[in-house]
């Protein structure tokens, strides 16, 4: 009798372990599942389509990447600001190579190799951008908000000067295949995106540099006195933030099929939004991949809905700012009410 | 208040000389009067909105919501303005605009006081949200046809002198507004308890509750004040550009935390002068108009922005960890 | 007069506060001890105002109020002085010193005469000098501690309360504090000094009150408390006070040796640690025994000197070198420097040993890493049924177990700890001090830095005291007692 009621204790609270260290997330999905279920019934079951899925699958992925990168930014207590301007500069970068160095009568050889050189060239200036950041924060100690605000004018500054305000389009078609395609009715972006983000779940949750990254954004100080190399995780952190940057620029101008100096300037608040959204805490240490790409998905849902319900395409900011402060206010009563001790 | 050394203003100050010196050597057209009067009149509205941002940033907090707050009331303005004829009056309009963005911000500070939440993600909320719905339920159309007031005002000027060209131009009135801010600002900031609370909040949150500053008042005025700023801004800009376009302004509130850290504001709290903030601006806008100036395109803008912020912030960065290891920290 | 009579505060479960009444007389000094938890904390927010209570009356002279507001205390001539001091670093001392009664007469504008007027007479009331327009935060700690009192001051106070005041002062630190704090007495004012220092209780206090799980344990004048009552009361149970001497003397062989180690804040420190030695480091704050901690562990740069490691030369660059050579340190802020208090216990304890829950393509391996700290955690008797949950939710003495479980599960061969048990109740004292002595028992040689000199005379073999930048005495065997550490410390300056 006494040992079952004991074991009842044990799995009590082994549910509110778990609930507790995860209400964020679980909340989340709730909201998730409503906004579907509601969407479905507004627009009497036309949500519930492939077509629109795939339009989903299609068009989050570049936002999920960048708030992803976020996330990394925001674990080391940081912020980098930066982001889009470094996709759109690599964007660029891999749009002038693809585009300027294919002759008139293309071998498929001669395409295969410029893609991958632009590829290259994409990914490699999202390491030199992040290499700067990471110089500046790291070794220059300047607070990160100030540092990516700088390097964002001056990467689409450069980007500008480069183009001189421009849009140059006219990918090879294996390229857009990249951002349009679809494998088995699933869009490819979709694909490349559930690869990435598995790395990055690994990355985050399961390698000592993801464990050090937090660690790092929990107490700086503290980290230092552990022996984790403070400036070198920084670095590498703001690294990272670039090449996925590069990445989600790739994927831009493969899906838009046009490369722009100042596309997609609007993402860069909704990347800061859905990482927050997500439960990751602007001041540092906390957060998860999965609770990201639920907030990302649920925005997603939100905006396509709205979409086929024919509201105004700015709409959906207004619901997004609506959605992200319900959320932290609901955060900030449960909070309250499960640990009022600290008042 | 006592001893301030103005350091980082000096050098500021500076800075803009040598600028101005060089940019002149190039292109003494630059110190024309026409070319300082234009520059002036470009420092008013970031200038304005970088008032506001001192304030929020002196507390500790941050707002990105001003831009839209500025749009909104601005677009709102005019629109009843165009409704209602009796409005058209340009004190009116400053005093309707001012009003509704008084109103937008107090909704961030009760959102930021009584939720208890980081300002960044409030403001970054409530700006989508404003933004989101002056588009979606007001309306996307750019007004061109401004209430006849606004025109007016938009030529006025004081002290108009005859430029080269035989073109009439002056000192523009809202760069008067400007500056009658700026120092209300500064006098609030240092010669008001209510200023200094703004100081010991961003010094030490903790302390300035337990010594009893209405922690309260403090913020709601705050974020009601950078609103108010931001109405103001947004009629004078609508008045200035002779259009009310809801899509403007966007994006402007990270060149105005530029110039406003530039100014040697810190972002975490409690150091930051009106001065300071003033030539902050003022250079941002002397370094776009000296690239016209020079004959660089225009891209070069804000490269040039972009490696004045990265220098700037190194330079306040790399004095402040020398100043540590020379206490002996 | 002020009295307190049955106040209670309750926490959700927890009771803060059960019936706690006390007096507080003027021109006297009331020491109010208890161990962290007590309700002392809660008991000064009752005070300031910051808390209200649920039940129990506050009596102010002739005037009973159920609760007090923050500037209701302020204005009834309550002062609080936090251990935080609660100064604005950014604002000047003469604005320190005159915000705090502009408030209080609800003004709007910034009157500068009269604020330097209120600051100078403040100054003079303590008769110290200290720059009127220079920058609070460009203060040192002792100074900053004078301008909070001097706050405290400026508005007629009829009651300072001190919260722990004497952690951050050095000896002569606290004999000015003292004198100050008599003179007060003298002028009428009502003293509540809090703390857990039993020694500076007893130079001090006129009367005592003694919480214990937030109950009044016991109550009454000085002459009633002997330091044996006070720890028996605080505690529930009586501690052995005599010295703990090493029942496995040192082998001899040596495991560090530092010779003429010069930086920025050494000038020159040669000493010789041997396997298995509890040895104690001491001297006024701010002669440079943090210095050689941090240079011991990498974290402040060396200009010259030698430090030779099991007889080796070693060169410790980077925390890396230290930790490389099985060197740990407790630091001595640990709040800001040892801990991460939002994330996991496991985490916490798992920081620094990222190689040893390694699996597989060198991934962490979760029921590796928990139980790694399980483990570390029933070694170190750490009370916490969940190591899952966040660091914040722990005792100070718990907490200091977590850093402590850190480094041990690292397998030290120098453990350096710095003020290892500041702000521990003296029940968790006992636990790590007897932690360290079987850790020393068991080979690992302790550097101990601490001004705590009861903790020094017993749990050391031997004490070094340093004065500005160099080892200038050192105290062992017979030699090496409270009065002599005392004795020594006093012969500086």
């Amino acid at each position: 009798m006494q040992e079952n009621q004991s074991k009842r204790v044990n799995i009590a609270q082994g549910l509110k372990g778990w609930l507790g260290t995860d209400t964020n997330l679980l909340r989340l999905m709730v909201m998730t599942c409503t906004i579907f279920i509601v969407m479905c019934l507004a627009t009497r079951g036309r949500f519930l389509s492939l077509p629109n899925f795939q339009a989903i699958g299609l068009l989050f992925p570049e936002l999920a990447i960048l708030s992803l990168a976020m996330m990394l930014a925001m674990f080391t207590g940081g912020i980098d600001l930066s982001v889009v301007a470094i996709a759109n500069l690599s964007g660029l970068v891999a749009a002038l190579i693809m585009t300027r160095l294919l002759p008139a009568d293309t071998a498929t050889v001669w395409v295969g190799w410029t893609l991958a050189g632009g590829v290259v060239a994409a990914l490699v200036t999202g390491v030199i951008c992040g290499a700067i950041n990471g110089m500046l924060i790291a070794r220059f100690h300047i607070s990160a908000i100030l540092a990516t605000l700088g390097t964002m004018q001056l990467f689409t500054g450069l980007a500008l000067v480069i183009t001189g305000g421009q849009a140059i389009t006219g990918f090879p078609d294996p390229f857009l295949f990249a951002g349009n395609g679809e494998w088995w009715g699933v869009p490819i972006p979709f694909l490349l995106f559930a690869i990435l983000a598995g790395v990055l779940w690994v990355i985050v949750s399961r390698t000592p540099f993801g464990l050090q990254t937090q660690l790092t954004g929990s107490n700086s100080l503290a980290a230092l006195f552990s022996g984790i190399r403070v400036p070198w995780i920084l670095f590498r952190v703001y690294l990272t933030t670039g090449i996925l940057a590069s990445l989600t620029g790739l994927l831009m101008i493969a899906r838009t099929n046009s490369a722009k100096a100042d596309y997609g300037s609007s993402y860069l608040l909704q990347a800061i939004l859905v990482a927050v959204l997500g439960g990751v805490s602007p001041t540092g240490g906390i957060g998860s991949v999965g609770g990201v790409v639920t907030a990302v998905i649920a925005l997603q849902m939100l905006a396509s809905g709205f979409n086929m319900l024919h509201f105004s395409n700015f709409s959906r900011d207004f619901f997004w700012g609506l959605f992200l402060l319900l959320i932290m206010v609901i955060n900030h009563y449960a909070n309250r009410r499960g640990g009022g001790r600290n008042g | 208040m006592a001893k301030f050394s103005y350091q980082h203003e000096s050098i500021l100050l500076l800075l803009l000389l040598i600028l101005s010196a060089t940019i002149g050597w190039f292109n003494p057209a630059f110190f024309g009067p026409g070319n300082l009067l234009s520059i002036l009149k470009s420092c008013a509205i970031p200038g304005i909105l970088a008032l506001g941002t001192l304030l929020v940033l002196l507390s500790g907090n941050i707002d990105i919501s001003f831009p839209a707050i500025a749009a909104a009331s601005m677009y709102v303005t005019c629109k009843l303005a165009l409704s209602a004829p009796w409005l058209d009056q340009m004190t009116l309009l400053v005093l309707l605009s001012a009003t509704i963005g008084c109103l937008l911000g107090l909704a961030n500070g009760v959102l930021v006081h009584c939720f208890n939440l980081p300002a960044l993600i409030v403001t970054l909320g409530t700006g989508s949200l404003i933004r989101g719905g002056l588009l979606a339920f007001v309306g996307t159309r750019i007004v061109a046809n401004l209430p006849s007031s606004m025109i007016a005002f938009s030529k006025a000027t004081l002290f108009p002198i005859q430029d080269a060209g035989g073109q009439s131009t002056g000192l523009a009135i809202s760069v008067v507004i400007y500056f009658v801010l700026a120092l209300v600002t500064h006098l609030l900031l240092m010669r008001t308890m209510l200023g200094r609370g703004i100081y010991a909040l961003g010094g030490a949150p903790e302390s300035a509750r337990r010594i009893g500053f209405p922690i309260l008042g403090i913020q709601f005025f705050i974020y009601s004040f950078v609103g108010l700023l931001a109405g103001i801004a947004g009629i004078l800009h609508a008045s200035t550009v002779r259009n009310a376009n809801p899509f403007d302004l966007a994006g402007l509130e990270l060149t105005v935390i530029a110039a406003v850290v530039l100014g040697g504001t810190s972002i975490t709290g409690g150091r930051g002068s009106v001065l300071g903030v003033m030539l902050g601006v003022a250079l941002l806008v002397v370094l776009g108009n000296s690239l016209i100036l020079l004959g660089l395109p225009s891209h070069w803008h804000q490269v040039a922005s972009g490696l004045a912020l990265i220098l700037g912030t190194g330079l306040t960065a790399w004095r402040s960890r020398k100043g540590q290891s020379e206490r002996g920290v | 007069m002020i009295q307190l009579d049955g106040i209670s505060k309750r926490f959700g479960g927890v009771r803060a506060l059960q019936n706690v009444s006390m007096q507080l007389r003027p021109g006297e000094v009331h020491c109010l001890a208890g161990e962290n938890g007590s309700g002392k904390s809660t008991l000064i927010k009752v005070l300031s105002g910051v808390l209200r209570p649920d039940c129990g009356t506050i009596t102010m002279g002739q005037q009973r109020v159920g609760h007090l507001t923050p500037i209701d205390s302020v204005r009834r001539g309550i002062q609080v002085i936090y251990q935080d001091f609660s100064l604005f670093p950014n604002l000047t001392v003469a604005e320190n010193l005159a915000l705090n009664s502009q408030l209080e007469h609800r003004e709007w504008w910034v009157n500068r005469r009269r604020m330097w007027q209120t600051a100078r007479q403040a100054m003079d009331r303590l008769g110290m000098t200290l720059p009127l327009d220079a920058s609070v935060g460009e203060l040192p700690v002792a100074q900053k501690q004078l301008v909070a009192i001097a706050r405290a001051l400026v508005q007629d106070a009829r009651l300072i309360v001190l919260d722990e005041p004497t952690t951050a002062l050095t000896h002569l630190e606290v004999d000015a504090l003292f004198r100050i704090l008599r003179k007060l007495r003298i002028r009428g004012v009502a003293i509540l000094f809090v703390s857990h220092q039993l020694r500076e209780m007893q130079r001090i206090g006129d009367r005592y009150t003694i919480l214990r799980g937030g109950q009044v344990a016991a109550s009454g004048p000085a002459d009633q408390f002997d330091p044996g009552r006070i720890t028996r009361t605080m505690t529930g149970r009586s501690i052995t006070d005599e010295r703990h001497a090493s029942d496995h003397p040192a082998t001899g062989q040596t495991l560090l040796e530092v010779t003429q180690l010069m930086s920025e804040a050494l000038h020159g420190v040669s000493l010789r640690l041997h396997v298995g030695e509890r040895l104690g480091l001491t001297g006024l704050l701010g002669s440079g025994q943090t210095a050689l901690a941090l240079a011991l562990f990498g974290l402040q740069p060396v200009s010259s000197g030698q430090i030779l490691w099991q007889g080796r030369p070693l060169s410790i660059r980077s925390v890396q070198d230290a930790i490389d050579a099985r060197i740990a340190y407790v630091p001595e802020d640990r709040l800001t420097e040892g801990l991460f208090l939002d994330q996991s216990i496991e985490r916490n304890i798992i920081a620094a040993h990222l190689q040893s829950v390694q699996g597989r393509l060198g991934l962490l391996a979760p029921r590796r890493v928990r139980r790694y700290a399980q483990h570390w955690r029933d070694a170190l008797t750490l009370a916490a049924p969940d190591v899952s949950a966040p660091v914040r939710s722990l005792s100070g003495g718990n907490q200091q177990r977590v850093v402590l479980a850190k480094w041990l599960s690292r397998k030290p061969k120098l453990l350096i700890l710095n003020g290892p048990t500041v702000g521990v109740d003296i029940g968790s004292k006992e636990g790590i001090h007897k932690k360290l002595q079987q850790l020393a028992a068991e080979g690992t040689s302790v550097l101990m830095i601490s001004d705590d000199l009861a903790e020094l005379a017993r749990h050391t073999d031997r004490v070094l005291i340093m004065h500005r930048g160099r080892i200038v005495y050192e105290l062992a065997g017979d030699n090496l007692s409270e009065q002599t550490i005392n004795d020594h410390l006093s012969r500086l300056e």
